[in-house]
Order: structure tokens, then sequence, then C-alpha cells
């Protein structure tokens, strides 16, 4: 079983990718399992949600608290103490950001850092901040963990066909680090 | 093996309505149920189902409109949470002392005050002496599942009670996984068009039903209440190996065990925890500790027989639960598990978890510190302090 938590702000479709990874895992013959955590509810807010797949039924009902993956949605969110907090031992992390890996502080334990523009990418495409879908792309990629095609179809499926274009430049431009 | 899905609990619920075949659905939205009842509405909206959908302007009214519709001989579907279910309290009493059959999701959460939106098991707990049925699921597959079954139990000719299929409120009503969903055909084979050996009420031929009545009658219709309540026990069972006939699933009745059988003492869940219990309970188990699980499915009626049965032999219990029962310090499914086994009670060591409430999440951590706490406490039987279960 992969364990992995997905931070984000109100409005970036931190949700609706999780439960398209779920889709694509499911429709693949596989599981998933997806939680929102959902707090006050408005734009710009720090959003989580607790995301696992596995090869066999996933009976536990919880929080991740020791995540093998991270996909952080926005960069300035790694302020937050509880954005690393946990991270497994060889951890990766897949974040939307322009930065270097030297400015992402990132802990001890990873093992592997993705880094991907998805806001520009959604910029490009959609004239406006939701990075989701670019990010799923350098999910797929990265983690391996997810049909790219199936999950294509459920993007376009779900979003339209823009999405997939998004998902695809972020499959395509997402630069992966080994640190380990 | 029908469809298989990813879905919420919500929209599993919402199928298993709609492959039931209710004639009118009745509801007003409340976080976190309002997507089964949108869900419905968009397949009555699009021609899905051919149920008629009452959009009331309270649960008080839902609840009201349905017991025409149970009354009138018609199957009723609804779905509510916490403050939405205490505004329908009034009719939500007289639907099961009317002896009206119906499922109602009830989508639990905590209740109020301080604020809250987030899960719990109060709402449900709260309710569990208003005469209906009350049973919890534990993942999305058994929310369909339970709201088939549920019908069939609910209009059983010696049950005619209504079912509250109570699910927990986020962890699983906005959780994502995997459902096999059954053919539309073969829960019309399981689950066939509602019909009543007794008089229903028709406008054509008008009568007085529910009139003012007096103690001594009263009486006789608590008595025959609570012996039908009795009956449930084994018609739910029967009902259980109905659907695994058909469907390939069963949920083994009023409770399930897991890894009991050689086990020294065992925790007790109620709904969405008990997943992460098993996990705990594996874990423990790889460390040498004979734990096991007991995951209580319905709580009404109170399955005594089987709890004494299956704490049998054992050394001692905990329950774990994501409501308070005020007055006793504990949880109130604590309360009953102990007054069922009463009679080896002293012998046993045993105490009440409490966690979750506000959608606090119960984590593997907490359930294997449950497990600790209560092997630690073997050789001293008694009741333990209520351990909450409270962020590390």
């Amino acid at each position: 079983m992969k364990e992995i938590r997905l931070h984000g702000r109100g409005g970036q479709g931190v949700v609706k990718a999780s439960q398209i990874v779920v889709k694509a895992a499911v429709g693949a013959g596989g599981y998933g399992q997806f939680i929102p955590f959902f707090g006050v509810e408005r734009k710009g807010s720090p959003v989580f949600g607790f995301l696992r797949l596995d090869d066999k039924a996933i009976r536990r009902n919880m929080q991740v608290y020791e995540p093998d993956i991270l996909l952080i949605f926005d960069d300035t969110l790694i302020e937050l103490p509880s954005v690393y907090e946990g991270l497994k031992e060889d951890a990766v992390v897949i974040i939307n950001s322009k930065k270097t890996i030297q400015q992402l502080n990132i802990p001890s334990q990873v093992r592997e850092v993705a880094i991907v523009d998805a806001t520009a990418i959604s910029l490009d495409i959609f004239g406006k901040n939701i990075p989701n879908t670019a990010m799923l792309g350098a999910f797929a990629k990265v983690t391996g963990l997810v049909d790219k095609e199936i999950l294509l179809d459920e993007i376009a499926a779900e979003f339209g066909e823009k999405n997939r274009t998004a998902a695809l430049d972020g499959y395509n431009r997402v630069q992966s680090t080994q640190l380990k | 093996m029908g469809e298989i899905k990813a879905m919420t609990g919500n929209t599993a619920a919402a199928v298993g309505a709609a492959l039931s075949r209710p004639d009118v659905i009745a509801a007003y939205p409340i976080t976190p149920q309002s997507s089964v009842v949108e869900y419905l509405s968009d397949l009555v909206h699009n021609g899905s189902i051919a149920s008629t959908l009452v959009a009331t302007e309270s649960e008080h009214s839902a609840m009201s409109v349905l017991q025409g519709v149970a009354s009138a001989g018609g199957r009723a579907f609804t779905a509510t949470s916490s403050q939405g279910l205490a505004f329908m309290y009034e009719p939500y009493y007289q639907m099961s002392t009317m002896r009206l059959p119906m499922v109602m999701a009830l989508v639990t959460r905590e209740m109020i005050s301080p604020c809250t939106v987030w899960g719990g098991q109060q709402d449900a707990m709260s309710v569990r002496d208003a005469g209906w049925i009350q049973l919890y699921a534990e993942n999305n597959q058994e929310i369909m599942d339970m709201i088939i079954q549920g019908y069939l139990l609910s209009e059983h000719k010696d049950v005619l009670m209504p079912v509250n299929v109570c699910y927990d409120g986020f962890y699983l009503s906005h959780l994502v996984e995997r459902v096999d969903i059954p053919e539309q055909s073969k829960v019309d084979a399981f689950l066939p068009a509602v019909s009543f050996d007794h008089v229903v009420l028709d406008p054509l031929r008008p009568m007085a039903v529910d009139s003012l009545t007096s103690g001594e009658v009263l009486m006789r219709y608590r008595m025959s209440h609570l012996e039908a309540m009795q009956k449930t026990l084994d018609v739910l069972e029967e009902v259980d190996e109905k659907f695994y006939a058909a469907f390939g699933r069963k949920y083994g009745g009023a409770i399930e065990e897991y890894r009991c059988e050689d086990a020294e003492f065992v925790i007790l869940t109620i709904g969405a925890m008990t997943g992460t219990a098993r996990d705990a309970v594996d874990y423990c188990r790889d460390n040498g500790t004979k734990v096991g699980l007991i995951k209580l499915r319905y709580t009404r009626p109170f399955p005594q027989q089987r709890l004494i049965k299956a704490l049998a032999g054992k050394k001692g219990f905990a329950v774990i639960e994501k409501s308070v029962c005020y007055g006793w310090n504990t949880g109130p499914m604590y309360v009953e598990t102990r007054s069922a086994v009463s009679e080896t009670l002293s012998g046993l060591s045993h105490f009440s978890a409490i966690g979750g409430l506000g959608g606090a999440d119960i984590s593997l951590n907490h359930m294997i510190s449950v497990i600790d706490t209560l092997q630690a406490s073997l050789n001293t039987p008694g009741q333990k302090q209520t351990l909450w279960l409270v962020k590390e």
C-alpha cells in the first residue's frame, strides 16, 4: 500500500484530483481510497487530503500520518510544519513550484524531489491557477502508480480535453531529482 | 458481478436507494448528507428512476411526507444528519411507533455545541430508543448493500419497522473507494415490489389512523414493538444469508467477529473505524498478542445473545465509540455491552474508549493503544478508566 498526502489551497482542485486518481486505479482493476479533510470551506485556506493505493482492498479509515509520497499544490505551504511532518524514509515529494530544490527545505529522509510549474501550465491553458490536472500528470510520471492513459481518459471525461493537455504538460515537464 | 466503480459513501447510499426503487424520496439538505439526495434528485430529473421526489422545506416535513407514503403502502427513502435529525425527531419517533417501514440513510455527525459540522456518531446514538432499527456500515460497499438489505428487513411481516443505515459523516460520506454495484435485475429479484397483508391508507376508503389511545392499549403497542425488535434479531440474519445467496457478500448479521476464535480479549468497534481496528489487530497478532475484534453492526435491536457467545471465555473487552453517554462517563455502547454480559462481568477487565468526536481522527496508534491498555489490565478484573483517544 502506498500512502499519499496532498496539500493545497481551497479552490485548487485537490479533492477532484484525488478522486480522479482513485477512479483511474479502480478502472485499472486496483484499489484506491481518498479521504478529504474538510476544514473551513473557503478559497485559499490550506486543505489536505489522504490518498491510498493498493492492489488489494484498503481497510484502514484514517488520516495519513507517515506518507510515502507528498503532493504539494502550492509551495508557500511548506512553511507550515504539518506539510513535511511524518514523512517516511525514502519518501517522494512532488511539488508545484518555480523554486530550486535548495529553496524548498526538503527534509533529510526524502529520496526524490519532483518539481513542476503546474501553476504556469494552468495559467497558460486556463488563464487561472487550477493546477490539479497538471499535478496529476506529474504524479503519474514520477510514481508510475496509475496508468497514464486511463488517468488521461478519466481527466478528459471529468474536466474536458483542455485538462488532458494540462495533465500531459505536467507529465512532460516535471523535473525529478534523486537525492539518495 | 455487477459494475465496479469508484464512488463516495453518499453516492453508494444513493445508488443503493435507487436500486431499491422507492416510490417517494422526500428530503431537505444538510451536511454531510446533502449529496445523497442531490444525486437522487438528478436521477429523478433525468428519468433514470421512476420515484417521485419531494423537496420539503424541513426535515420535519420530509419525514411527515414519508409517513403518508408508508401509510399508503409505498416505499420511502430519505437521508439526514445531526441537527436535521434533531429537527425531524417528532415524526421520526412516530414513524417507528406507527410501525411504518422505510429506510433512512443517517450520515452520522457530531451534535452541536460547540458548533461543528463534522463526523461522530452522537446523532444516531441519541435516538437509539426511538424504536428504529439501527445498523452501522464500515465501508461504501456495505452502505450500498445494507440500504438494499434494509428494505427487505424493514418490510418483513414480522418486523415492520423503519431502518437507519448509519455511516460515518465525511470518513465514509466523502471517502471515495471501489464499490461493486449489484445488477438491477438481481436487486429486483431479491427485493420485490412492496406489498402488505395489512390494510393501508386509501383516500377512497377513509379510515382513522393513530387516534387518541388509552394507556392500557398503548402498552400493548409497546409490548408488540419490543417483541418485534427481538424477532428482528433472527430476521436480520436470514436477510443477510439471502443477500449472500443473491450477491455473494455477507456481513455476519448483527455482529461480525474478526480473529476472535482463539483471542484472549477483544475490542468492539462501530462503523468506519472498524477497518483501522482490523489493521491494528493484525499488527498486534503479528507481535504475539491474542486480540480479536467484534464489529457491532446492529445496535437496535441490541445483539445480546451473540455478544454473550462472542465474549464467552474472554478475559476482557473495550468498546471504542464516536459518541458519549452523559451520566455514565463512558460511551453508550459500552454501557449496553457490559449490561449484555452482566452475568460474567465480574471476571472481566473492561473499559470504554471515546474518540473521533467532531471529526477527530481515530488512528492506527489509537487502536493499538486501546489494545495495549486492555492487555495490561487483564490481571485485574473490573471497569477501568475511560480512555480518551485524543491527539498523541
